[in-house]
């Protein structure tokens, strides 16, 4: 089930207006997958090369900032002779609704795979209305 | 047969298949999955390739000659009692890619490695097939 025709181009990440970069490597927007339970919400971002000490979430009012840094590891006096992916730091931005309990937020990094537990705050989580029949 | 200028000029089909084939061929930009980074220099090659997601056991490396082949499998999150997915980017699946190399390699000295998602090989020359020094007698 090899699925040749997939997308494999790393997409790089797009600066946003009046923000300049002062680290010299480029930035990738990392894939991810943003699944939604009762209890929370979790975020799976593949970042290739960064462990748990290189990676820096923020959170500020909305925006959930995930940022991965990586150092190219370029093997010496070789050349590069077949080059079909590069190399860089991880940049992806979400806003994030204020249901999420912000201090109970976790983030572990297994694989290059950066896992987010956003449990969701106790008001926010779907509770059963009962109605009543009679009025 | 060789067409001349006149003749192309006169048969505009003919150069309009002519120009169809010449696109059809040029090669195209397809990678197969995983993208790979190939280092080499006289004595060895070492070939990097970012597979994030995948365990050490899920990973399969074997050389033929100067053929280098990956394969491997991604398995699918095992994600429970889902409401919703706001975004589903990630891949899963199985793998399979070849490389070909200058030389054929030492199939006894490769040395791999896998961390953070990040595949490391390390695919020295046959030692045969390296260059050697001649000593001219004087």
């Amino acid at each position: 089930m090899t699925d040749t025709n997939r997308e494999i181009q790393k997409k790089e990440a797009e600066l946003e207006k009046g923000v300049e970069h002062t680290r010299a490597t480029r930035v990738f927007t990392p894939t991810v997958d943003i699944v939604e339970h009762k209890n929370d919400i979790v975020v799976l971002a593949d970042m290739p090369g960064v462990d748990e000490k290189s990676v820096d979430i923020t959170l500020e009012k909305e925006l959930l900032t995930i940022y991965g840094r990586v150092e190219p590891e370029i093997p010496e006096n070789h050349r590069l002779a077949i080059a079909e992916y590069g190399v860089g730091d991880y940049k992806r931005t979400f806003t994030i609704s204020n249901e999420i309990d912000r201090d109970q937020i976790q983030a572990s990094v297994k694989d290059g795979v950066l896992k987010l537990v956003l449990p969701k705050a106790e008001g926010a989580k779907t509770r059963k209305i009962p109605i009543s029949g009679n009025a | 047969m060789t067409t001349t200028y006149l003749e192309r000029l006169l048969d505009p089909w003919r150069e309009f298949d002519r120009m169809n084939r010449l696109l059809r061929s040029s090669p195209t930009q397809t990678t197969e999955y995983p993208a790979v980074n190939v280092w080499v220099n006289g004595e060895d090659a070492v070939i990097t390739t970012e597979i994030p997601g995948v365990t050490t056991d899920d990973i399969n490396i074997s050389v033929t000659g100067n053929s280098f082949t990956l394969s491997g499998k991604r398995p699918a999150d095992e994600e429970k009692n889902v409401q919703s997915y706001h975004r589903h980017e990630l891949w899963h699946g199985n793998f399979n890619k070849t490389v070909q190399l200058p030389f054929n390699v030492d199939s006894e000295k490769i040395h791999a490695s896998y961390k953070n998602g990040v595949l490391h090989v390390s695919l020295p020359k046959l030692e045969a097939e390296k260059p050697k020094k001649i000593k001219i007698e004087s």
